[in-house]
């Protein structure tokens, strides 16, 4: 034995987690909704996912080396995944230097002033993206490409309103919105691939089940409560669910590990707050979307969640 | 149209008026009686809450202080601060001897092998914990920097070269923080005398002469030649290790001469005359020398203290 | 068959049982033995022997020091060498009898004539219990309670349940499985002194589903038994623990800071039921115990009859030397054993194996970044937030640490083991939960 032993603490064993695991896996979870996107936008979607990907690597690489003065850490795929994200919520014809532009905010001003991966309180591509939302409101809502029409236009694609416009309810097949064909941001386009990308994601234990079904459950309890009360003024809960970004919000935004509660009660609470507030939004509000709002008011309140709901002790509920 | 402006004007001023008061009502009616002097005697103290007085803070020694001053001595600010807070209390200040923090081993990479690497968490405290520690000897310090990471006033530095820390002797304040923080109490709290001279047992190692030895060449072996050659009877001998007495030491180093593995150490005294200098002492100062090279003017480096009184 | 389990928290490492085929070998007797006095919690045993005195196997050396102590027994027969500090487990040195082997004789008292005894009808519990104290036994599983503490039910209380714990939870070890395979009739006997010590009708024993042959063989073997049930157990670590065992296995929580015996359960070891038997109806102090030796490239691994005091560096010769590509030795399992510095550590009575770790395995990750997954949480088989607790022990607020029940912690490693981040997270709360004892107990002063 020429090397001397080595001595830690225990355990000394690990399990086969690594962040660059659950990253990479929550990645592949998204493949799916990624290749619909290519099918329907395709050249558009293409573009700016790369070009969203590429900025916020280049961006995190930039600030971790020289302002923040560290080693960057770009293998966690971290990075990557904030770039997909932001790109899913955009439109795909949507100019490049406005992509480049979300990027640096969502990694400078949402994760890195924070002290990066771990230490946001927002979730990144959130703030990204409701920063463009608010600065370019024309470019990101004005005017949504065609599915599959403009598949080989990108800035000059043909354009259509979302179904999250009031107006277009109802002119919308409920099967498109399921298996994709409605327009909208790059990644909300087929519901189906989103969900596949969450039962993935469950599966794998990258995520457990609690937030997504208790956004979904809330949404549809409350949509359909106001359905029935005025199927005229109020549209099919159905359309809420697959509209807009509500499955990518819940299945792929929401679970932000670093930005959503630590307890299964703490995430439950959160899921709630995120459905109720999504539908305030959606069915009183002033924009047709309040998926990323939501997301991010409840980002906020979620230190309050951790500090006052905690997991229930071992031998604490029954005594003998 | 101007009646929409002087509504809005109204209701805006109406609501500033109201809040205005109640903001007024609360920090009157709420208003906490504090004496002014706590004030005066926090201004006086170095603001470094560096808890060497046994209080949380400074705010808190201060608030103790205007209660009661007698007893109660700032470690870090010393005599110099104790009488200017009597001045603010208008009573007379005790004067306390000036400490200084004193890292008592010699345990370097080079004189003490690693036997094992270590991979957990990298506090001295989980350390101790878990096992005796990377090397040979379970006594000695542990070189993560709990010391450095308690220091309020940068005064210990983990040297990375030696792997021990060294004590900025200009820096210490003698508040004891590292004393506390170190888990094998191997830093000991010792008088300063002028220019900073000492002479210590620089191990704090229990094990008999010969594992001692095989640990870390410079090991106390337990011998008691030193205790032997100290006309002052300030050395003891206990469990197998030296240590002198700071408060009958007077520091003619023939002790240091004396040990044969250059446990005890000398600092800052000023070359001795040739003719002293004998084979011992040469090692002495190699040692030393290795251990402390004071790299910049004003700052040397200590070393290590032993200290049954401590434990006693 | 429906398999029980607890329902809190919980991991899945891989099990690598690779020596679950390999029968209980007796140990070659080495030249000299370390018995360290210190194999139990509670009180270092007094050492009554002196340097140059004669022993004989079984002979006490040590005596119980207290009322949570154990006596301790020399393991060979021979002179006494020297009396003085070791290096353990522990990593520090403790004081131990060194003892020069000389031939193999054994104290006329014990029984080694290989009849299973079987009629324990005249035996009285306090009979029980004084032999189980006498003959030094302990918590076999690695927490090294003294057994006999364990038995002694408190006035007032009462025991409803014996728990005969053959979880054997933690990845490599084997050694409970085969006293369970090799004993069987041994351990239920031990089962049923247990039984009529405590004064309780029902006995079950806990075994994971990993061991679908021991799970046969002794619910065969219990229609002997009356009262005695075999319990089936879902693979989930840390199932071994006291606490998760009465709550597999009864449904019951053991309340924060209560003892198992406020549920009405007696918990008790495997490989120590064997141990009471032989104790009681033999008059066997616990001198020598079942050790598996092993690791994924050592060349012979296998379980070994190793009599207390041998250097795991003769385990390591019976399996064929140390691996070229050790880098870790771990004293117990992966989950909760002791990371150990030298060869030279004797085994003790709770050693319940030696792992040699090569190089791919023995190293922790790089520490990153908390992401906030709380996976921690999740695994935490104690309802605790250990992401949480290791932030407060790491900023040293022990008052934070205390409310967040710190001291509930059972130091499984389940956080460190589903930590994405390879963070320290039970280095910092192990370091947090030991000074929280330390300020309630000098409270209690």
């Amino acid at each position: 034995m020429s090397n001397l032993l080595t001595i830690s603490p225990s355990p000394h064993a690990k399990g086969k987690d690594t962040v660059k695991s659950l990253m990479g896996g929550v990645l592949l979870a998204l493949a799916p909704a990624f290749l619909c996107s290519l099918y329907f936008f395709g050249l558009g979607a293409l573009i700016t996912t790369l070009v969203s990907v590429i900025s916020c690597v280049l961006f995190e690489w930039l600030i971790t080396k020289f302002i923040l003065k560290q080693t960057p850490k770009l293998a966690d795929l971290s990075a990557v995944l904030t770039g997909v994200l932001l790109a899913f919520n955009l439109p795909s014809n949507i100019s490049p230097f406005i992509v480049m532009f979300g990027a640096l905010i969502a990694i400078g001003v949402g994760k890195m002033s924070f002290g990066g991966l771990g230490q946001n309180p927002f979730n990144p591509a959130l703030v990204g993206r409701v920063f463009l939302l608010i600065s370019f409101p024309v470019q990101m809502t004005g005017a949504w490409p065609k599915p599959i029409e403009s598949r080989w236009q990108y800035l000059d694609a043909v354009t259509g309103a979302t179904p999250m416009s009031y107006s277009e309810l109802g002119k919308v097949n409920m099967m498109d919105m399921f298996f994709g064909g409605v327009g909208g941001s790059l990644g909300e386009v087929a519901a189906l691939a989103l969900i596949l990308g969450g039962i993935f994601l469950i599966v794998r234990k990258i995520i457990t089940w609690h937030i997504p079904v208790s956004i979904l459950v809330t949404v549809l309890i409350i949509t359909s409560i106001a359905y029935l009360t005025d199927p005229e003024k109020f549209a099919n809960p159905l359309y809420h669910l697959l509209g807009g970004g509500l499955l990518l919000g819940a299945i792929f935004m929401a679970t932000d590990y670093v930005t959503s509660p630590m307890s299964d009660k703490g995430k439950l609470i959160y899921g709630f707050g995120i459905g109720l507030l999504t539908v305030i939004i959606r069915l009183w509000g002033s924009y047709p979307e309040g998926m990323s709002f939501a997301i991010l008011i409840m980002n906020a309140l979620t230190p309050i969640i951790n500090k006052y709901v905690k997991p229930t002790r071992f031998g604490v509920v029954k005594t003998k | 149209m101007d009646n929409v402006i002087v509504i809005s004007v109204l209701i805006l001023g109406g609501i500033a008026i109201l809040a205005a008061l109640i903001l007024y009502v609360i920090a009157k009616k709420f208003k906490v009686e504090e004496d002014p002097r706590i004030d005066l005697v926090a201004e006086c103290l170095p603001g470094a809450n560096c808890g060497g007085c046994g209080f949380a803070g400074c705010r808190n020694f201060a608030e103790a202080c205007v209660k009661d001053f007698s007893g109660k001595v700032c470690t870090a600010g010393g005599n110099d601060v104790m009488k200017k807070v009597a001045d603010v209390l208008g009573v007379q200040a005790e004067t306390a001897e000036a400490k200084i923090a004193v890292v008592r081993c010699q345990g370097s990479n080079e004189c003490r092998p690693k036997t094992n690497n270590y991979e957990g968490a990298k506090t001295c405290a989980i350390v101790a914990a878990t096992y005796g520690g990377q090397t040979g000897c379970a006594f000695g310090c542990i070189g993560l920097g709990d010391c450095e990471s308690v220091c309020q006033f940068g005064a210990i530095k983990v040297n990375e070269k030696t792997g021990l820390p060294e004590v900025n002797e200009e820096k210490c304040t003698g508040c004891g923080a590292c004393v506390k923080a170190c888990p094998k109490i191997v830093i000991e709290l010792r008088k300063k005398a002028v220019k900073f001279r000492k002479v210590y047992v620089s191990c704090v190692n229990k094990d008999k002469g010969a594992t001692a030895k095989k640990a870390c060449s410079k090991a106390c072996i337990g011998c008691g030649k030193c205790a032997k050659t100290c006309p002052f009877g300030a050395i003891t001998v206990e469990n197998n290790l030296a240590y002198i007495d700071f408060e009958k030491c007077k520091m003619c180093r023939k002790c240091v001469v004396e040990c044969p593995t250059g446990a005890i150490r000398e600092e800052n005294f000023p070359p001795r005359k040739p003719k002293e200098e004998a084979p011992k002492q040469l090692n002495t100062s190699t040692g030393a020398d290795k251990v402390e090279t004071p790299k910049e003017p004003g700052k040397i480096n200590l070393e290590k203290p032993s200290d049954n009184l401590l434990k006693e | 068959m429906a398999f029980k389990t607890f329902h809190k928290g919980g991991v899945h490492p891989a099990d690598k049982k690779i020596t679950a085929g390999a029968s209980i070998q007796p140990l070659a007797i080495p030249a000299t033995v370390s018995i360290p006095c210190a194999q139990h919690i509670g009180a270092p045993a007094e050492i009554i022997v002196q340097k140059g005195d004669k022993v004989k196997v079984g002979q006490l050396i040590a005596k119980a020091n207290g009322f949570v102590s154990a006596n301790i027994h020399s393991s060979v027969s021979g002179t006494v060498k020297n009396i003085g500090p070791v290096p353990d487990a522990s990593g520090y040195t403790k004081q131990a009898v060194i003892i020069q082997v000389e031939g193999d004789e054994w104290e006329e008292t014990i029984d080694r004539t290989p009849d299973i005894k079987r009629n324990i009808d005249d035996l009285k519990p306090e009979e029980i219990i004084n032999k189980v104290h006498d003959a030094g036994i302990v918590g076999m599983g690695g927490a090294t309670f003294p057994t006999k503490v364990k038995l002694s039910v408190p006035l007032g209380k009462k025991a409803e349940a014996v728990i005969i714990n053959a979880v054997e939870c933690e990845p490599y070890l084997t050694a409970d499985h085969r006293v369970m395979l090799e004993k069987g009739d041994e351990l239920m006997i031990g089962t049923q002194l247990i039984m009529k010590a405590v004064n309780c009708e029902n006995a079950y024993i806990g075994i994971e589903a990993n061991k679908p042959d021991a799970i046969k063989y002794l619910t065969e073997l219990s229609s002997k038994y009356p009262g005695i049930k075999v319990v089936p157990l879902q693979l989930k670590y840390p199932q071994g623990s006291e606490k998760h065992l009465i709550a597999a296995v009864t449904g019951r929580e053991v309340p924060s800071g209560r003892l198992p015996i406020d549920v009405g359960a007696v918990v008790d070891n495997a490989g120590t039921a064997v141990a009471i038997y032989e104790a009681v109806m033999k008059n066997k102090p616990l001198f020598e115990r079942v050790v598996t030796v092993t690791g994924d490239s050592v060349k012979n691994p296998g379980n070994f009859l190793v009599r207390i005091g041998t250097p795991i560096s003769a385990l390591i010769e019976a399996v064929g030397g140390l691996p070229e590509d050790t880098e870790k030795i771990i004293s117990g399992g992966p989950m909760m054993g002791k990371a150990v510095t030298t060869l030279d550590i004797p085994v003790a009575k709770g050693t319940s194996g030696v792992l040699m770790l090569s190089k791919d395995l023995a190293h922790r990750g790089e520490a990153e970044n908390c992401i906030r997954c709380g996976k921690c949480v999740d695994a935490c088989p104690m309802g605790l937030e250990p992401y949480l607790l290791s932030a407060y022990a790491q900023r040293k607020n022990f008052e934070e640490l205390e409310n967040n029940h710190v001291t509930d912690c059972i130091e499984c490693g389940c956080c460190v083991f589903s930590c994405p981040s390879n963070r320290p997270i039970l280095d910092f709360v192990r370091f947090g939960k030991q000074s929280v004892m330390k300020i309630i107990r000098s409270r209690k002063k």
